[in-house]
């Protein structure tokens, strides 16, 4: 996994891409998320299904990992059982 | 990542929202995905190495760079203000092209037919009819998205590269996704082939911010559209922004209000300008962007609460920042560092090296990045002490007089605060005494009398130190400036050759 790589999730249909961190197996509804989408959809977590919202950034508590929602699901993200937030975003002036 | 998730999520969360306007036409982002995936396949299908476009900001701009982004293709935005010869050149150094724009001037200018040439109109509706059979295949990342050739103010244009991994790093650290309301609009005037209208296309649709386009620059349609648009965001270089506040200081009628932000950058923004602005336009914040093309745009920025708490400060200090191009982005690193390279620290003057995903410094035949990734911007500046950074012209363009180093900028500003002078460029002039003094060319406002050759010595003399006294004094009626407004230095100092 390196950044860049979009990864998809197995129960819902959540895709992120990976903007920071290496070697950590995200999760989505508790799942494991590939690059290759199965054809058969898996049942998610009941612990894991408040959902992510395009265009949001995702980071573990301690920030080794970032993603981005490019695709929004029912599932939500996590690595090792811990769910993932969603990162503060530090608003600038528009300027373009 | 490439550039085309940017449309492709805005199309994924609201289809039906518009996203463009340009002319008479209002595009959806459901409808403008759908025309770049027909470009992309129509492109693809060309097997051209390059997308160009030769043409004023249209709809076609737009479907042209996502299109060429799915295809994996660079898109290489031109000037259409160029001579023929010049143009022809960059044409030969993209061939096989797919061009798209005017298509009389490209057949005359390659009659060998070493590109496929297609009109706005007919490129646009071959996009949308084969959009429709498209199918959203996985996109290269790597690639070049985008190959923009530098205006060559000093010398032969380069072709600037950049990569998709450093658009999308600079969009995902300046843009919050769909941050923008629905009722938001982006007046886009600066033509396509400059970053600043590259840079507005996936900043707007990454904030899903409505762009109205206007393709060619003119003050009064500026202000007609901003009014029925009810735009509220517009970027302008400082000669665009000159001209509108002319326009408004003339007229009584005019509606601006919905207008809350502008933001602007491009070339140097004279202190008396963006003052007569904040004072025109008191409710309106201002964004001063510094960016170059090989840095995917804005690296600096300094932002509406800063400008208005320059306006009102009176410490100095605070004051000056509305001269300066604000502090660096979060997501890269500034440094001023002097002629071997070494960083200087605060206050003191040398040349502008940046770092950062989004900076790409690299050409076609070569990068100009060192071992570290820094990008030499061959800008001069310096920084305060709070961290804000003050533009003093090109490293190229300091005056060398017997060893001591002379920012041009520092005698413009003197000579701007005389009365009579409407406009100065301080230049390196030949000198068998000192290896280069200055030379200054100066243009007087209409009817007013010029001042003495020794009245200006003076003026230098008093303000600076006998080093900046210009050696020869022209007059001109003109400075001559590129149509971006950027000064041609290379002309001014030829008139000193003799």
């Amino acid at each position: 996994m390196k950044s860049g790589t979009k990864l998809k999730s197995t129960v819902c249909d959540t895709e992120v891409m990976v903007i920071r961190g290496t070697g950590l197996v995200v999760s989505c509804g508790g799942a494991p998320m590939v690059e290759e989408r199965p054809a058969e959809r898996g049942t998610p977590d009941p612990a894991f299904c408040s959902g992510t919202l395009i265009g949001k950034r995702y980071v573990d508590a301690i920030g080794s990992l970032e993603v981005l929602c490019v695709k929004p699901g029912k599932g939500s993200l996590s690595v090792q059982g811990v769910a993932l937030q969603i990162k503060d975003a530090k608003p600038l002036p528009a300027s373009d | 990542m490439n550039i085309s998730l940017i449309l492709q999520m805005a199309a994924d969360t609201e289809p039906e929202r518009i996203g463009l306007v340009c002319e008479a036409r209002r595009w959806s982002y459901g409808a403008l995905l759908r025309a770049a995936r027909g470009a992309a396949l129509t492109v693809a299908k060309s097997t051209c190495s390059h997308v160009a476009l030769l043409d004023e900001s249209s709809e076609a701009a737009a479907i042209a760079l996502f299109g060429a982004a799915m295809a994996g293709i660079p898109y290489v935005p031109l000037n259409y203000r160029l001579s023929n010869t010049d143009l022809t050149a960059l044409l030969n150094r993209i061939a096989p092209a797919y061009v798209i724009g005017d298509d009389e001037r490209i057949r005359q200018l390659s009659p060998k037919g070493s590109h496929v040439v297609r009109s706005r109109s007919v490129f646009v509706s071959e996009a949308e009819m084969a959009g429709d059979a498209a199918i959203s295949a996985e996109e290269p990342e790597d690639g070049i998205a985008v190959q923009l050739f530098t205006s060559g103010t000093t010398a032969a244009p380069k072709a600037a590269l950049l990569r998709h991994g450093n658009l999308v790093s600079y969009i995902l650290g300046t843009v919050e996704f769909g941050s923008a309301s629905p009722e938001e609009a982006a007046l886009v005037s600066v033509p396509p082939y400059h970053i600043a209208g590259i840079a507005a296309l996936l900043s707007s649709i990454y904030a899903m911010r409505r762009i109205v386009l206007l393709p060619a620059f003119e003050p009064e349609e500026w202000i007609a559209l901003a009014a029925a648009e009810r735009v509220s965001n517009a970027f302008l270089v400082p000669t665009m922004l000159s001209r509108i506040i002319a326009r408004i200081d003339s007229s009584t009628t005019t509606d601006l209000r919905s207008l809350r932000f502008i933001s602007y950058g491009g070339g140097r923004m004279p202190v008396e300008l963006i003052e007569r602005a904040l004072a025109l336009l008191p409710d309106t914040g201002f964004t001063n962007a510094y960016g170059l093309t090989e840095t995917s745009s804005t690296i600096a920025l300094l932002g509406p609460e800063e400008h208005r708490a320059a306006q009102a400060s009176n410490d100095p200090n605070v004051r000056a920042r509305l001269g300066s191009v604000g502090r660096p982005l979060p997501t890269v690193q500034i440094e001023i560092r002097d002629e071997d390279g070494k960083p200087l620290p605060p206050g003191e003057r040398g040349e502008i090296y940046v770092r950062g995903e989004q900076v790409s410094g690299e050409y076609r035949e070569r990068s100009a990045l060192d071992s570290q990734g820094w990008f030499p911007t061959r800008d001069a500046g310096w920084m305060d002490a709070d961290g804000y950074l003050f533009l003093s012209g090109r490293a190229d363009d300091v005056i060398v007089r017997g060893g001591e180093n002379i920012s041009p900028g520092e005698i413009e500003d003197v000579l701007l605060s005389h009365p009579v002078i409407a406009d100065a460029a301080a230049v390196a002039v030949p000198s068998t005494e000192w290896g280069e003094a200055v030379g200054i060319a100066v243009v007087p406002r209409p009817d007013q009398p010029l001042p003495s050759e020794d009245e200006l010595r003076a003026l230098i003399r008093d303000r600076l130190r006998s080093s900046r006294v210009p050696e020869r004094i022209v007059v001109l009626e003109a400075l001559p400036y590129n149509e971006m407004g950027k000064l041609l230095r290379r002309e001014v100092r030829k008139l000193f050759q003799n």
